[in-house]
């Protein structure tokens, strides 16, 4: 749904990261990200200290939209699965649900096959839950899960103001 | 459109900067990334030709900070002007929250600013979004250089729904921050009505 905003909520937020987390121990990767196709960062798991995960989110889904483009020039529907291999270490992108990017970056103290196995797997799984969470906007629309209000667009106008200036 | 993280407590928003080649999209973002401090704003990403055009999009993510108990975030995006790369233009606008439309007000750029603005509003349309349910606002940039149109004209010509408009230096940073808190307040309100409703 293109004009849906992707809202999580902690049960769904902690059985996602609990699904990333066992799939970087499963397979001995670096680490592993979720990217909505936006670019937005949805989570993150394993060692992602001292990387840019904004920038990372911010290309991945760059790197995404671009090959789906290509290709729906050779029509075909879509790309599913990415893989950047590099001297030490490689990437490795699947799509989820349609909407989200997950997003695995490994060395050499794994295979390829092995990731692709256990993604398999974390992607069945994840797709599952945003599927639910698709049709649980969709069906409630927004008013079930508002935090945001008056006092939300105040405090952040205020901040806006304070914030960004020469 | 935004990422809303109840869990950990984050509000993602997405504000992209469109507009005809070399209208200043890109020194908009240069400029604000120079004058924030450390601490509000992230690296800046070019995806830029050897000639400094930009061939994908430059990326600024900035961080409002905790807002009503919200991380409260904004990544601001450029597309690539130049007519021949409309195919990775459209990808940008995916998942946009805000749009700062920039003009190029040298008379001998009218036209293409109008195009441009159509085919935001085609692209758009291909995403699947109507450019009357997204906050958007017009940047008039270049305001210092002798040739350019009076704003009035490219009001007439471009801003039918009469959103807010700012004049510009982007070169010199003269209302770009203006912009800049009128887009983010668009879309914070746009973001509150939504979850309101």
């Amino acid at each position: 749904m293109p004009g849906m905003d992707l809202v999580l909520f902690e049960e769904d937020y902690s059985n996602i990261n609990e699904i990333l987390a066992t799939l970087v121990r499963e397979t001995n990767s670096k680490f592993a990200l979720l990217v909505d196709r936006s670019g937005q960062l949805v989570s993150s798991q394993g060692d992602t200290e001292n990387m840019d995960s904004l920038s990372f989110a911010s290309l991945s889904a760059g790197n995404y939209a671009a090959t789906s483009e290509l290709a729906k020039i050779l029509g075909q529907e879509e790309f599913s699965v990415l893989f950047h291999q590099g001297t030490s270490e490689s990437i490795h992108l699947s799509i989820v649900a349609k909407r989200v990017i997950l997003v695995v970056v490994f060395d050499n103290k794994t295979t390829l096959g092995l990731v692709r196995l256990r993604v398999k797997k974390a992607v069945e799984e994840l797709s599952g839950i945003f599927n639910r969470i698709f049709q649980k906007v969709a069906e409630r629309g927004a008013e079930a899960y508002s935090p945001l209000g008056d006092t939300f667009t105040s405090v952040a106008e205020s901040e806006i103001d304070n914030l960004f200036k020469d | 459109m935004s990422l809303i993280n109840y869990s950990s407590r984050e509000i993602n928003c997405k504000i992209v900067y469109y507009g005809c080649g070399l209208c200043g999209k890109t020194t908009n973002l240069l400029y604000i990334h120079e004058k924030l401090p450390h601490d509000i704003k992230g690296k800046m990403v070019s995806l830029a030709t050897d000639t400094d055009r930009t061939l994908f999009f430059d990326f600024l993510p900035l961080e409002l900070g905790t807002v009503n108990g919200f991380k409260t975030r904004f990544h601001l995006y450029t597309v690539p002007g130049q007519v021949h790369y409309d195919a990775s233009r459209k990808l940008i606008l995916k998942g946009v929250d805000g749009i700062v439309f920039v003009v190029d007000s040298q008379r001998n750029r009218f036209d293409e600013n109008i195009e441009s603005f159509e085919n935001m509003i085609k692209n758009l349309q291909l995403q699947g979004y109507q450019l009357e349910n997204i906050p958007y606002i017009f940047q008039y940039n270049k305001r210092d250089l002798p040739n350019c149109s009076p704003v009035e004209q490219l009001e007439a010509a471009l801003n039918k729904e009469q959103v807010p408009c700012f004049e510009s230096i982007a070169t010199t940073g003269i209302g770009v921050f203006d912009s800049l808190r009128a887009i983010s307040k668009l879309v914070i309100a746009h973001l509150s009505r939504q979850t309101a409703r």
